[in-house]
């Protein structure tokens, strides 16, 4: 499907969320709530399919964290991205890996370096750094005096 | 810490795998539950190489953020490079010389053939069967040789830069891929005829490990783990980037969905990367192997996201940029990380033999994991 009509139809389904071409892929913007039925709608509409979580990721933007799911269909061959907006006090979203396992990983990684919940994951828990480390090193707000090397 | 070995309530005994063990190829640790000799639960351990590049690339420029790429995925580091470049190329619109784009694909499909050169032996060898390394590296050798004479490193390459290449390539460049070709191409016989048609290694290989279609899109898998199972991924033919599109080459498939299905795809591969580096070869364009661009980079704000396929699969960079001259967030998209997570649905009811044989197919480079 091409970016326009995909556009239209994520529009006519979701008509609360905003829609803009980005520079590779239609960015769809949700409130953090909507995530599992806006994505348990993408997965399983044959329209759309979108079966392959490719990358999720999370930006610190020092006022909210967004959260950045990139989607792609692997019948249909077309891509999209999902951002949702969290507080930055109490970060927290519901987890993406019982509709895509890839998620599970990922997610755990995201907790660890910015300290986002995933409610309902299955162990969420430190993934690279070790169990006692204090504080998210990709926060923006992190230093570490001793480790860092600032240029 | 972790205990060596303990045992829980229901008769099970909880082992390390790693971080030193040379199945592992690098720092992984895995811990196992056994049942008797069966894995029951699989559970990565990751972090022992772990050095921030994300952050670290946050105050480095647009130049220099390329080089701590050559470090994640050492056995592509051409690729990785390629990635980086072509997101700065595509945020800033530089046009890049066909010299260069010639160039750049030719080192990209070398460096194919020695990363799955690498894992064939690296593989052989988890088995039992050491005669293959020697093989393997007797070719791979030739090849370091060459990007050395050109690049001038025979690991961390560090020769893409955004624009184009570093500087032309050596005089002998095209006479020794071209004698390379030759000889690989009478040595790659060998290598079925060692390794692909024995008895005893297909017995181990085949019904293991076994990876649905569906369960391999839903893990994530990318690159020839996927296409194992009859995923097609191959970033190079469906989102072409450089010149891939005006090439012939076919994506390999296999519908085996076992680790000898992934085998097999990634053998085919090497004969897919000898056919586009003969067609290539006789025909890079005279030229300037780099475009002009600025000395102090700065992208234009806003989010860029390029692919390309590595060795072992699918590699993402989200750049996000604020219009500075660092970027102010990156992402790796590593396709070690998700291969990876997909490695306790393999394993699961088979036996612990037969993990180093899954493992060794899955061909994981720990840095590229870990980042």
């Amino acid at each position: 499907m091409e970016n326009e009509e995909l556009i239209a139809q994520v529009q006519t389904r979701f008509p609360e969320a905003s829609i803009v071409l980005g520079n590779d892929f239609p960015e769809v913007s949700i409130d953090s709530k909507q995530l599992l039925p806006v994505l348990q709608t993408l997965k399983t509409e044959p329209s759309l399919a979108f079966n392959f979580l490719f990358c999720e990721t999370c930006v610190d933007w020092k006022t909210h964290f967004t959260m950045v799911y990139h989607l792609e269909s692997t019948t249909h061959r077309h891509n999209l991205v999902i951002k949702a907006n969290l507080d930055r006090v109490q970060p927290e979203i519901e987890t993406a890996c019982h509709l895509y396992r890839a998620a599970e990983l990922h997610e755990r990684e995201i907790f660890d370096l910015f300290g986002i919940i995933f409610t309902n994951h299955p162990h969420l828990r430190r993934i690279l750094l070790t169990d006692d480390w204090v504080g998210y090193p990709l926060r923006k707000d992190y230093d570490d005096p001793i480790n860092m090397i600032k240029l | 810490m972790f205990e060596q070995v303990s045992a829980n309530n229901n008769g099970e005994l909880v082992i390390n795998v790693g971080p030193q063990h040379p199945a592992t190829h690098g720092v992984l640790h895995l811990l196992i539950t056994l049942h008797g000799e069966t894995v029951t639960k699989l559970e990565p351990n990751l972090g022992y190489i772990h050095r921030s590049i994300e952050k670290m690339c946050e105050s480095l420029s647009y130049r220099q953020f390329i080089y701590t790429t050559s470090r994640m995925d050492y056995l592509s580091s051409h690729i990785n490079n390629h990635a980086c470049a072509l997101g700065v190329e595509k945020a800033m619109q530089i046009e890049i010389p066909e010299r260069a784009e010639y160039i750049r694909v030719l080192m990209s499909e070398l460096t194919r053939l020695a990363s799955h050169q690498l894992w064939w032996g690296a593989m052989a060898m988890d088995l039992g069967a050491l005669s293959p390394f020697f093989y393997a590296f007797r070719e791979r050798e030739v090849i370091n040789d060459i990007m050395e004479e050109t690049c001038g490193a025979r690991l961390t390459m560090n020769y893409f830069v955004p624009g184009g290449v570093m500087y032309d390539i050596h005089p002998n460049f095209v006479k020794r891929v071209k004698d390379f070709i030759v000889l690989f191409k009478s040595k790659i016989a060998e290598y079925d005829e060692l390794v692909t048609g024995n008895v005893i290694f297909q017995n181990r290989m085949k019904n293991i490990g076994i990876i649905s279609k569906e369960d391999a899109i839903s893990y994530g898998c990318t690159g020839p783990t996927a296409r194992g199972s009859g995923v097609s991924c191959d970033v190079r033919k469906n989102y072409p980037y450089s010149i891939y599109k005006n090439v012939q080459f076919d994506e390999v498939l296999e519908y085996g969905c076992d680790a000898f299905s992934r085998y097999q795809v990634r053998i085919k591969e090497m004969y897919q990367s000898v056919r586009i580096i003969e067609q290539l070869i006789d025909q890079i364009p005279e030229g300037e192997f780099q475009a002009k661009t600025k000395a102090v980079i700065k992208l234009p704000k806003g989010e860029f996201y390029t692919r390309v396929e590595t060795a072992r699969g699918e590699l993402g960079v989200y750049i996000v940029s604020e219009g500075g001259t660092t970027p102010y967030r990156i992402k790796f998209r590593s396709p070690g990380f998700s291969n990876l997570s997909a490695l306790e649905h393999m394993v699961k009811g088979h036996k612990i033999g037969d993990l180093v044989a899954i493992m060794g197919v899955l061909d994981l480079v720990i840095p590229d994991i870990d980042r």
